[in-house]
């Protein structure tokens, strides 16, 4: 008898491992020459289509009315100060103020809060119709100084938003509601406590309620406390179809009348009245007038953050996400070459073989979409990084205005951009797993993506539908790019056309990546149940 | 069969001679392979369906409160929905030949039909043929849907929106001009598939042709560059045919419009033949 010893080959059987399994499907990728062009015309058409949109853009502006149009830096406003956040900011409004030094508090009964403002647009208006704007606002404030931009906190009475507490010009709570009059008068007060300012209100002076706290670090020994009236433009917004563009815009003023003052503390010298800011103050004077501890102040303008957009007075801006209008554009290739992903193994028989060795069908989904996800970020980041580069390279020598941001919004967006292609792809792979058919698959992507958003800008869709359609498709993942909020403390049009979208950036990320996760699952569950 | 073409004198039966017996040779062999698959008559159901319910949809969100201003275009409004239209329709026109080339069933077509521009035109007038029915069929019921939703919303005639019909010269431009984008769609697709031959590429060119073209435009705030995006791009610039009233104010006239896609159209077919010649299949 003959022992047979079964054929052992010398190579080692290769390892099962997720590791081996993300290994082989980044050679395939790496192999194919096409899906690697693919990748690299989508990081060039990012940077491309991101940077002619910017290129062709050019500074045109007439300085007033019947003055012809210029060109370039010549009309270009003085820039405008900014808050302790970097944001452009308007601080306009006329201040009673004295100094205060050291810890203490100021308190006030606002019992009228009344408005004209100029309607129709002229050369010279004057502000003969009465009535309140939204946000005017009269109240008391505690402020670094009288410099436009430095720190504050402010409880006010504003025109149809009840009571509020800001500070450093993005912050606002809420407090009493309604509006103010002789038979409903609103007390407020602030009090300092080192580098901290608590904002109360009361309607009867005697149970107070806390609205908000500001904590304004380094704040100065001696501050500038005092009573304020502003009064933001009047603004028509012509609400047609697909919120269409915001209307008019004329000067308004306020006037509040507080009484009951007192400031408890080492406080100093009389009540002065100064014009903070500039502005409409031209158009329409402030002044205050004083009887005993009874004050009638009257003043235009706004302590508010400046949205970026046209008619802001900031000039020609632009956002750092104009810069990146080019990943549309680098979607469309991802889209491509991950749905070949996948599609190409059908089409050459290669999932048979790729399904041989490796059986179980979910990892194999997995491990492409990790790859594939990875390379597409990778690829996206550099197109993101270089394109905001030249974007703002370009915008800065033509004399616009960047509308600054803070390091990690720019980091979330440049990131986000990224991101949003890798998810993008992800999304493809899992259509073309499902479909496994590239052109069906592609053009799913594609519509699902980018019809939504071209409906949305097109303005065919009224301002509701619009939000919603944004809020339930794949197109919502955009709102990663928005780098400024809409800030309900400024009234405006905050429309996908100005760049603001329904849902917080990483709420309308995650509407995205809910798309993909359900294209993916549903994949990873059909090529379990079909054969190959 | 080359055997006996190059002989030049052995006459199949049944195949005579000419090039007009030869075109219509080639568009039976195309019809028959259009008609003998399923997935053309899928997506051409595709397109007058979606066609319909995207223009069924929007006509039904938009509505005209009273003492509102709308500027809104009737006849291009209820025919939005050729914009998702136009994406299957760019489908079947990349599905004609790429789909050939990726079974390899190109090789089998050239071989029985070596005059190669001929093969491309017989496919290019099937595909206008069967895109042009369905597109009558997205595009009727998509004005038929104006007609009868958009006086229940505000738009009624009293405020100078008259009901949608065919009788009106404007709305007829706008329907059949529709039904002609799409199928100058359907051919620019063609002429890039014949380009490119890959499904998913030439599926990404032509719809990245297509929609990234709106997308720029609402990004450009130059004035000029504006316009001429908007005129010179496929699809705004073809879908000026859909406008029914401010003709003044369309960047470009609505047959002129038209006139800018087919010249698209035109140069992928051109550019596709010549290379389908000049390439071994």
């Amino acid at each position: 008898m003959t022992t047979i010893t079964p054929y052992r080959p010398a190579v080692q059987a290769g390892r099962d491992g997720f590791g081996q399994l993300l290994r082989a499907e980044w050679t395939k990728f790496r192999t194919v020459r096409g899906w690697l062009i693919g990748l690299g015309v989508a990081a060039v058409v990012t940077v491309l289509l991101g940077v002619l949109t910017g290129g062709s853009n050019d500074i045109a502006c007439a300085t007033g009315p019947g003055s012809p149009v210029k060109h370039g830096r010549a009309c270009l406003p003085p820039p405008p100060p900014t808050a302790p956040g970097g944001q452009p900011v308007r601080d306009a409004f006329y201040f009673v103020h004295q100094p205060l030094a050291g810890n203490g508090s100021l308190t006030a009964r606002v019992t009228s809060l009344t408005g004209r403002y100029a309607a129709g647009q002229g050369p010279y208006p004057q502000l003969t119709t009465p009535g309140l704007q939204p946000w005017s606002k009269g109240g008391i404030i505690i402020k670094t100084g009288t410099k436009p931009g430095s720190r504050y906190a402010a409880m006010l009475v504003t025109g149809s938003h009840g009571v509020r507490m800001q500070d450093n010009f993005t912050q606002d709570s809420a407090g009493l509601p309604g509006l103010v009059s002789a038979v409903s008068p609103r007390w407020l007060r602030l009090t300092r406590d080192g580098d901290t300012i608590t904002g109360y209100d009361s309607a009867d002076g005697a149970h107070w309620n806390l609205v908000g706290t500001a904590h304004l670090t380094g704040l100065p020994a001696t501050v500038q406390a005092g009573l304020f009236a502003a009064s933001p433009d009047h603004t028509v917004i012509n609400q047609n179809f697909g919120g269409g563009e915001s209307g008019t815009s004329d000067p308004s003023q306020a006037t509040a009348v507080l009484d009951r003052v007192s400031l408890a503390g080492s406080a100093g010298g009389a009540w002065t009245g100064t014009q903070v800011g500039g502005g409409a103050a031209a158009a329409a004077p402030g002044r205050f007038q004083r009887a005993g501890d009874a004050f009638t102040v009257t003043g235009s303008g706004d302590i508010a953050p400046v949205p970026p957009g046209d008619g802001n007075g900031l000039g020609p801006n632009i956002t750092i996400e104009r810069n990146l209008a080019g990943a549309f554009a680098g979607l469309i290739a991802i889209a491509v070459v991950a749905a070949l992903f996948i599609t190409a193994e059908y089409r050459r028989g290669l999932i048979r073989t790729t399904l041989t060795a490796s059986p179980r069908r979910g990892r194999v989904l997995a491990a492409k979409a990790i790859v594939v996800a990875a390379v597409t970020f990778m690829a996206g980041l550099a197109a993101a990084v270089v394109a905001v580069a030249a974007g703002n390279h370009l915008a800065a020598a033509k004399g616009f205005y960047l509308y600054p941001v803070t390091g990690l919004t720019e980091v979330r967006v440049v990131a986000g951009t990224a991101a949003l292609l890798a998810v993008g792809a992800v999304f493809a792979l899992g259509m073309g797993a499902l479909l496994r058919r590239s052109a069906v698959a592609v053009t799913a992507v594609i519509v699902a993506i980018v019809l939504p958003y071209i409906l949305v800008v097109a303005s065919i869709l009224p301002v509701g539908t619009a939000d919603w359609v944004l809020r339930l498709t794949p197109a919502a993942g955009f709102a990663i790019q928005q780098s400024v909020p809409a800030y309900p403390q400024v009234y405006g049009l905050y429309t996908p056309n100005g760049g603001f979208f329904p849902l917080s950036p990483w709420a309308g990320f995650a509407v995205l990546c809910a798309w993909a996760a359900a294209a993916l699952g549903l994949a990873a569950y059909r090529l379990r149940r079909r054969d190959a | 069969m080359s055997q006996a073409a190059a002989a030049g004198q052995v006459r199949l039966p049944g195949r005579p001679a000419g090039a007009l017996a030869g075109l219509r040779a080639c568009l039976r062999a195309e019809w028959t392979k259009t008609r003998t698959v399923a997935g053309p008559a899928w997506l051409l159901a595709a397109t007058a369906g979606m066609t319909v319910a995207v223009s069924v949809a929007v006509i039904a969100a938009v509505r005209c409160p009273a003492g509102m201003a709308c500027p809104v275009d009737p006849g291009r409004l209820s025919l939005t929905g050729v914009q998702l239209g136009q994406a299957m329709v760019a489908i079947l026109g990349v599905l004609t030949i790429s789909s050939e080339y990726s079974t390899g069933m190109m090789r089998t077509t050239l071989t029985a039909m070596p005059r190669r521009s001929l093969v491309l035109a017989a496919k290019a007038a099937v595909l206008t043929g069967e895109v042009i029915m369905a597109a009558a069929v997205g595009v009727l019921g998509s004005v038929l849907a104006g007609r009868l939703i958009m006086p229940g919303h505000g738009f009624t005639a009293a405020r100078g929106f008259a009901p949608l019909s065919l009788a009106s010269g404007p709305v007829l431009r706008a329907a059949c001009g529709s039904v002609l984008y799409l199928a100058l769609i359907a051919l620019l697709s063609l002429g890039i598939a014949a380009l490119v031959r890959d499904a998913a590429t030439a599926t990404g060119i032509v719809l990245g042709l297509l929609y990234l073209a709106p997308v720029a435009a609402g990004f450009i705030t130059n004035h000029h560059w504006h316009n001429r995006v908007q005129r010179y791009s496929p699809m705004p610039a073809g879908l000026a045919i859909q406008a029914t009233r401010h003709l003044a104010s369309l960047p470009i006239t609505p047959w002129g419009g038209l006139g800018v896609l087919a010249a698209w159209a035109a140069a992928a077919l051109l550019a596709g033949g010549l290379l389908l010649r000049l390439r071994d299949a």
